[in-house]
C-alpha cells in the first residue's frame, strides 16, 4: 500500500540551480524508506518537501506532484497547517524547544487546540513510551528539557512529533550527533514504530542505511539513481554508480 | 626603524606585550574616570539639597525654595506617555523586519531610515513636534505633544535593539515550531517573542532612558517653566526635568547653586535607576538562557 507517491518531481533553488531532478518513487506505509547518497544529492530538499518545509526556504518546485493519500500536498489550496500535524519530522540537530520536557511534548497539541488535561497526559506518557523515553524522565517531565543529554533530546524530538499522531515521520540524519548506544535506541524505535507509521529516514551514513532500510533509494546530484527493497540495494545493486558508492569507492 | 629600536632597547617581546596591556588596561580605566567624576561631582554637590520636602513640595519663591515635585510627576507622565506610543509601535516594527519582511529595496530603505531617524539631533524632533502635534494637529503645547515628540525619538532605540534581540533567536526554534504544524504568528508568539523579550525590554528601557532626560524635544511641545498645579489630562502642558534644570541654571538669577545639583542628582537618579534595571534583566536573562 503506497502511502507517499512522488511523480516526476522536479525542483530548483531560487538561484536557478537545480535541486532535484524528475524524481518519482512510491513510499509504502509501515516500512522505513531509506533515502541516501553523498551531500548534496537533494536527499534533505525532498525530505523537506514531504511537509512544505521547503516554503519556509528558497526552493521552487518546477514541476511534479507529491500525493499523499492520493492528494497532491503541492498544490497551493493545500492546508499546510495540517499536513505537517500528519506529517511529523525529526531533524539532524536535536532542537528542543526553550520549556520543559512537558510543554515541548505538548506544544503541537495545543496549537492544535487540544486543551483537556487528560488527553495531553495521555499524549505524554504515550509517545514517550513510543520513543522509549518514558522510564528515562518520568519523574522530571517538568524539568528543562535542555537539561537532558543529547540522545534523550533527540528522543525527546521524536516523541515530541508522535504526540501529534502523524501517519509519517520525516527523520533527516537523526542520530548524526548521536554515540552509538543512543543511535541504537533511536533505531530500535524506529523498527518498532513502522508497524503503525510510514517513516522516511536520511541516514547519516550507509552502514546505517543498510541497517534500517526495508526500502532503499540512492540519490546523486539530484537524481534517483536506483530504488528497491533494501535487501537488494545493499547485497546486489543494478547501478554500477549505486555499488560503488556503497563499496565506499565515493562518497 | 623598529631594526634600529630594538638596538636601542633590547626589549624581549614579552615585556612588550606587557607593556602595550598595561597601557591599554590604563585607557581602559581613563574611559571611565570621567563618568565617575560627573557622578561623585553631582552627588556631593547635590546631596544636601535632598530631603522630603524637595522631593514632594512645589516651587516656591520664584524657585529658588521648595521642591520640584511637579518636575518629577512632569517626567514621570511623559517618560509612561512615549512608553504608550513608542514600545507597540516600535516592537511590531521589529516583529516585522525580523520575522516577516522579505529583503527587497522597501526593506532596506526601511532600515536605512530607522538608523539615520537616530542620528537626528534632538531639537530637530523638538521642532518637528511643534509643527506637527502642537500646531497642525492642534494638541497644543501638551503631554500629548511632547510624548509623541520623544516616542519618535525614541523609536529608532527601541526597534533596532528589538530587532536585535528577535534575531538572536535560533532559527531551529522557528523550523521546529513551523513542522510541528504552528503557523508563522503562533511561533512568533510563543516561542520567538518569549525568548527574545529580556533584550527588547533592555531596549525599551534604554529608549525610555534617554527620553526621560531630553530637554530639545519637549522644549516647545510640552514643558512648561512653572506650573502651580500638577496636570490633569494628557493636554496640560507639564514641567520635567530636565527642563527645570535648564530653567534654573540659566533663566532664574541668583538661584542657589544647591537646588540646581540637587535637580540634576535626582534627574541622574532616576535615569540611572533604569539603566540598573535594563543591564539586571539582561545579565539575569543571559544567566538563564539555555541555549
Amino acid at each position: 500500500m503506497n502511502k507517499i507517491l512522488i511523480e516526476s518531481l522536479s525542483l530548483q533553488y531560487s538561484d536557478g540551480t537545480e535541486s532535484l531532478r524528475n524524481v518519482s518513487m512510491e513510499i509504502p506505509a509501515n516500512a522505513i524508506t531509506v533515502l541516501f547518497g553523498p551531500a548534496g544529492g537533494g536527499k534533505s530538499t525532498l525530505l523537506r518537501c514531504l511537509n512544505r518545509l521547503n516554503d519556509l526556504a528558497d526552493v521552487q518546485v518546477v514541476e511534479g506532484k507529491v500525493l499523499i493519500d492520493g492528494e497532491n500536498i503541492l498544490a497551493p489550496q493545500t492546508d499546510v497547517i495540517a499536513l505537517r500535524r500528519k506529517v511529523g519530522m525529526v531533524f539532524a540537530r536535536p532542537v528542543v524547544l526553550p520549556m520543559s520536557i512537558r510543554a515541548n511534548l505538548t506544544y503541537g497539541l495545543e496549537l492544535a487546540g487540544e486543551k483537556r488535561r487528560s488527553k495531553l497526559d495521555e499524549a505524554v506518557e504515550r509517545s514517550l513510551r513510543l520513543a522509549a523515553l518514558w522510564d528515562e524522565v518520568k519523574d522530571r517531565l517538568d524539568d528543562p528539557a535542555i537539561a537532558l543529554s543529547g540522545g534523550q533530546q533527540q528522543r525527546l524530538c521524536l516523541a515530541r512529533s508522535l504526540a501529534l499522531q502523524p501517519e509519517i515521520i520525516l527523520l533527516d540524519e537523526p542520530t548524526s550527533g548521536l554515540d552509538p548506544i543512543s543511535t541504537g535506541k533511536v533505531e530500535a524505535a524506529l523498527q518498532e514504530l513502522k508497524k503503525d507509521y510510514t517513516i522516511v529516514l536520511v541516514p547519516h551514513s550507509v552502514q546505517q542505511a543498510a541497517r534500517t532500510a526495508d526500502y532503499a533509494a540512492f540519490f546523486l546530484q539530484g537524481e534517483l539513481i536506483e530504488y528497491g527493497e533494501g535487501s537488494v540495494i545493499f547485497t546486489a545493486p543494478k547501478e554500477k554508480r549505486t555499488e560503488d558508492y556503497i563499496t565506499g569507492r565515493f562518497g | 626603524m623598529p631594526r634600529l629600536m630594538k638596538h636601542i632597547f633590547p626589549l624581549n617581546r614579552h615585556l612588550i606585550q606587557r607593556l602595550g596591556f598595561a597601557g591599554l588596561t590604563v585607557m581602559a580605566f581613563l574611559t571611565v574616570l570621567p563618568i565617575v567624576a560627573v557622578v561623585i561631582y553631582i552627588i556631593v554637590q547635590g546631596a544636601p539639597a535632598i530631603s522630603l520636602e524637595f522631593l514632594s513640595d512645589f516651587p516656591r519663591g520664584g524657585m529658588r525654595e521648595g521642591g520640584i515635585l511637579p518636575a518629577i510627576i512632569g517626567t514621570i507622565y511623559l517618560t509612561i506617555g512615549t512608553a504608550v506610543f513608542s514600545v507597540p509601535l516600535g516592537i511590531a516594527a521589529a516583529i516585522y523586519l525580523s520575522e516577516y519582511a522579505a529583503d527587497t529595496p522597501l526593506t532596506r530603505t526601511i532600515r536605512i531610515a530607522i538608523i539615520n531617524l537616530a542620528g537626528i539631533p534632538s531639537v530637530v524632533y523638538g521642532l518637528f513636534g511643534l509643527g506637527l502635534f502642537v500646531l497642525f494637529l492642534r494638541f497644543g503645547t501638551s503631554i500629548l505633544a511632547a510624548s509623541l515628540t520623544l516616542s519618535i525619538m525614541t523609536l529608532p532605540v527601541i526597534i533596532s535593539t528589538a530587532e536585535e534581540a528577535l534575531r538572536s533567536v535560533p532559527q531551529a526554534f522557528r523550523t521546529v515550531s513551523i513542522s510541528l504544524g504552528a503557523t508563522r504568528w503562533q511561533t512568533i508568539r510563543r516561542i520567538v517573542l518569549k525568548e527574545a523579550l529580556p533584550g527588547i525590554i533592555t531596549g525599551v528601557i534604554l529608549g525610555l532612558e534617554r527620553a526621560a532626560g531630553e530637554t530639545a524635544p519637549i522644549l516647545f511641545t510640552g514643558a512648561a517653566f512653572f506650573l502651580p498645579r500638577l496636570p490633569h489630562s494628557p493636554f496640560d502642558a507639564t514641567m520635567a526635568l530636565p527642563y527645570h534644570l535648564f530653567v534654573i541654571s540659566t533663566q532664574v538669577p541668583e538661584m542657589p547653586i544647591k537646588i540646581q545639583y540637587g535637580t540634576a542628582l535626582v534627574l541622574l537618579v532616576f535615569v540611572l535607576a533604569m539603566n540598573v534595571t535594563a543591564t539586571f534583566i539582561r545579565s539575569r536573562a543571559r544567566a538563564k538562557r539555555q541555549w
